[in-house]
């Protein structure tokens, strides 16, 4: 197989010594902290650990939400689909997102700027729908509301590069 | 002996299996749709459940063992309605695109919904909409009319030992993908095709050469030369209908002419040749201290198996091109000369059993002199089709001859169709280069049949050669890994990557199941037992070519046209 240079990865795979499939998911939740997603590197890794082609790894994260597989965008927009949430329209929410920034959830756009991701409940169901944007959480979001947002965003960018 | 009643009747069964396997034997027709042949069954479609009395739900006949006394109904009012609403559901989110679906006709979903008597669309489903991989040189992936039966997931890893796919998302979402849903092209796919012959429906295909051959037959700055594998007329009959385990050599050669093609050559040419080559290669390893085990070449599946799996056994590879490349260098050099026609409108086109030797063509080892030893793949169902677009069925036609000076075959050439049929050629010719005389029995039995691994030992000139022999390359991880382990007394290994050898290779006929890949084999083992020239080193043509072309096996020439190198190859496996 492959050998990659798996060094940073080191540390987190000894705590798993002889470790089995079940390992699986912890090994991942790991990794994606330590990069804030799981990368080529961290699957062709955990595989060699585990003994497990990437395609099994891959279909394993996909079956659940929590995996990313592209890094975070420099502003990371996070959707709660919380029944509360839902029930206030956070679908029309995550549509807007979605067709303004033009990348699914789980997606960070070709320049980095942005990443959308879809959360289970954030705990903040008093403010619902609510959208948290690199940890600060807006409260009664409309899709309005969050087009200003971005717009905000895209400003703050431009000025940066006019600067 | 376990007796059970099915449907009224009295039926023996045997101790141990599947409730599927006694129908089967008994001729009755239970439709399956996840079931595979030979792997563990996952009971995931439900379609084969049928009703057995004191069972409170309907069982799944594929998982579900036979006991003494038990009393089956296989079609009762309650199997036959749960099918239709399984088949309906499935139908669901299905595009209703059958007039234009390349199984038109031959898929096991427009099938079960014809047998079961669906005729309108009950559910309205969210359509599914998938993006068509064609990424890959050799398969074309559909997802939108993957219906997850999980079919080629369980093949390719279980019986190839690849795993390049697998399911990934769920609920509506679900989808079978490569990691990180690359295109194929960029995962560890070897581009075999087993998972399209066990696809029930058009989800997967292969990548159709017909057009560009066409448009090459059409343009009359061209030469058209056509080669076929060995394995191709020994199954091409089927796609017409015929009798399983039929040569028809004769009329598919009068129908390449009749489509078109200026020259009809003989792939099993190129394959003495290869025996030539390879044999004379392995005589030179053992006397010189070469590596060894010498693993054959002319699986490309295989070669990109080792490459990105097993790179360390890379030097083990044989230098040999395929016979597939290796005729097609020879169209472009030795057959051009001889014509006086320019190789660069020399169009070189291969009928294979095979999806694997579209990628094989466009490998950058191949071709020389800035061109490629080969134009065009076509694989047997192709070739099928495009018989059937002129007009013409292969019964009709009489029979026609493989065009000199690369069309003479012998049987030892013909039998690499069959899963240790190189084995035994290259024994055969090893056997003569070494002693200068033929073995008394030329027939090396222990190298025969559908076994996973075959092995051997040979005694040429009082040294023992020990051979082995492996199809469906979870079978070849199983011998490389105990030669990874120390294994020593093997000098030379065949490896084809389809289980069973190219008579069941991914461009075959669909549907290809056990039973016709024996059909097939004793087809191929048929001519060898019938014919009288049945060593590599006998045939004329070769030894013609080596005298006013190549000179002799191994030489400077040779190497340039007819061997190449392999190198690691890193993806995400
Ligand atoms: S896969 Fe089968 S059912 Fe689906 S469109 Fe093609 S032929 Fe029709
Ligand atoms: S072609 Fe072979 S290796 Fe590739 S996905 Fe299909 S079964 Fe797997
Ligand atoms: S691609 Fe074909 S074999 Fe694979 S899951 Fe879909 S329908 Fe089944
Ligand atoms: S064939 Fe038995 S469950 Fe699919």
């Amino acid at each position: 197989m492959a050998q990659v240079t798996s060094e940073k990865y080191e540390a987190i795979l000894d705590r798993h010594q002889e470790a089995g499939r079940d390992h699986l998911i912890p090994l991942l939740q790991e990794l994606q902290d330590m990069e804030g997603y799981v990368s080529r590197e961290a699957v062709l890794a955990i595989g060699q650990h585990l003994k497990l082609p990437a395609s099994k790894i891959y279909g394993v994260a996909t079956f659940y939400n929590q995996f990313r597989f592209q890094p975070q965008g420099k502003y990371h927009f996070m959707v709660c689909r919380g029944t509360a949430c839902h029930v206030k329209g956070s679908d029309k929410v995550l549509d807007m997102l979605v067709k303004q920034l033009g990348i699914g959830p789980g997606e960070t756009t070709r320049d980095r700027l942005f990443s959308l991701q879809v959360v289970a409940c954030m705990g903040a169901c008093g403010l619902s729908p609510v959208v948290n944007l690199n940890g600060e959480f807006y409260a009664k979001a409309t899709p309005a509301k969050v087009a200003s947002i971005i717009h905000e965003c895209r400003e703050k960018e431009s000025v940066h590069a006019a600067g | 002996m376990v007796n059970i009643e099915v449907n009224k009747r009295k039926v023996e069964a045997k101790e141990g299996e599947t409730l599927l396997t006694a129908l089967r034997r008994e001729g009755i027709h239970v439709p399956t749709l996840c079931h595979v042949d030979g792997l563990t069954p996952t009971g995931a479609c439900r379609l084969c459940a049928v009703e057995v009395e004191g069972a409170p739900a309907l069982v799944p006949s594929c998982s579900f063992p036979v006991s003494e006394g038990m009393k089956i109904q296989t079609h009762s009012a309650r199997a036959l309605e749960a099918r239709r609403t399984i088949v309906q559901l499935l139908l669901s989110n299905h595009p209703d695109d059958c007039l234009y679906c390349i199984r038109n006709g031959g898929c096991d979903l427009q099938q079960l919904a014809q047998e079961l008597g669906v005729r309108q669309r009950l559910f309205s489903g969210k359509r599914s909409v998938g993006k068509l991989d064609v990424s890959s040189p050799s398969i074309v992936r559909d997802p939108d009319k993957c219906i997850l039966c999980g079919k080629c997931v369980r093949v390719c890893e279980e019986v190839q030992g690849v795993a390049a796919i697998d399911f990934a998302r769920r609920g509506s979402q679900a989808t079978v993908a490569t990691a990180f849903d690359t295109g194929l092209n960029l995962s560890s796919c070897i581009n075999c095709g087993q998972c399209i012959i066990a696809c029930p429906t058009g989800a997967l295909a292969e990548q159709s050469h017909i057009d560009r051959v066409m448009r090459a037959i059409r343009d009359p700055e061209k030469t058209v030369v056509v080669q076929h594998a060995p394995a191709v007329s020994v199954t091409i009959a089927e796609e017409f209908g015929l009798k399983r385990g039929i040569d028809a050599n004769g009329s598919m050669v009068t129908a390449l002419r009749r489509l078109g093609f200026d020259r009809v050559f003989d792939t099993s040419f190129t394959a003495d040749l290869t025996i030539m080559e390879e044999a004379s290669e392995l005589v030179q390893r053992i006397q010189t201290g070469g590596v060894l085990p010498m693993l054959t070449s002319c699986s490309p599946g295989w070669i990109k198996f080792v490459e990105q799996f097993y790179p360390d056994f890379v030097p083990n590879l044989s230098t040999c091109k395929s016979p597939q490349q290796m005729l097609g260098a020879l169209a472009k050099s030795y057959w051009a000369e001889q014509e006086g026609v320019d190789p660069a409108n020399v169009f070189s086109v291969s009928i294979m059993p095979c999806v694997a030797k579209k990628f094989e063509m466009g490998r950058p080892e191949h071709g020389h002199d800035g061109q490629a030893d080969i134009d065009a793949v076509l694989t047997t169902r192709e070739l099928a089709r495009m018989i059937k677009t002129a007009g013409l069925s292969l019964e009709d036609l009489p029979a026609g001859k493989a065009d000199s000076p690369l069309g003479e075959r012998t049987t030892a050439g013909k039998i690499f169709g069959a899963t240790g049929g190189v084995m035994e050629a290259a024994v055969r010719t090893a056997h003569y280069l070494i002693t200068g005389e033929d073995l008394p029995d030329l027939k090396i039995q222990p190298l025969r049949g559908t076994q996973g691994i075959k092995e051997a030992a040979v005694e040429i000139a009082g040294i023992r050669v020990g051979v082995a022999v492996a199809s469906g390359l979870g079978n070849a991880r199983q011998l490389i890994e105990q030669i990874r382990n120390g294994r020593q007394d093997l000098h030379f290994i065949e490896i084809m990557t389809c289980p069973g050898g190219c008579v069941a290779g991914g461009g075959q006929p669909l549907n290809t199941d056990q039973d016709m890949v024996k059909a097939r084999l004793q087809a191929l083992y048929s001519i060898d037992r019938d014919e009288t020239v049945r060593t590599s080193h006998a045939n004329t043509e070769v030894a013609r070519l080596y005298e006013v072309f190549l000179g002799e096996p191994l030489s400077h020439k040779s190497h340039e046209l007819l061997h190449t190198h392999y190198t690691k190859r890193e993806v995400l496996i």
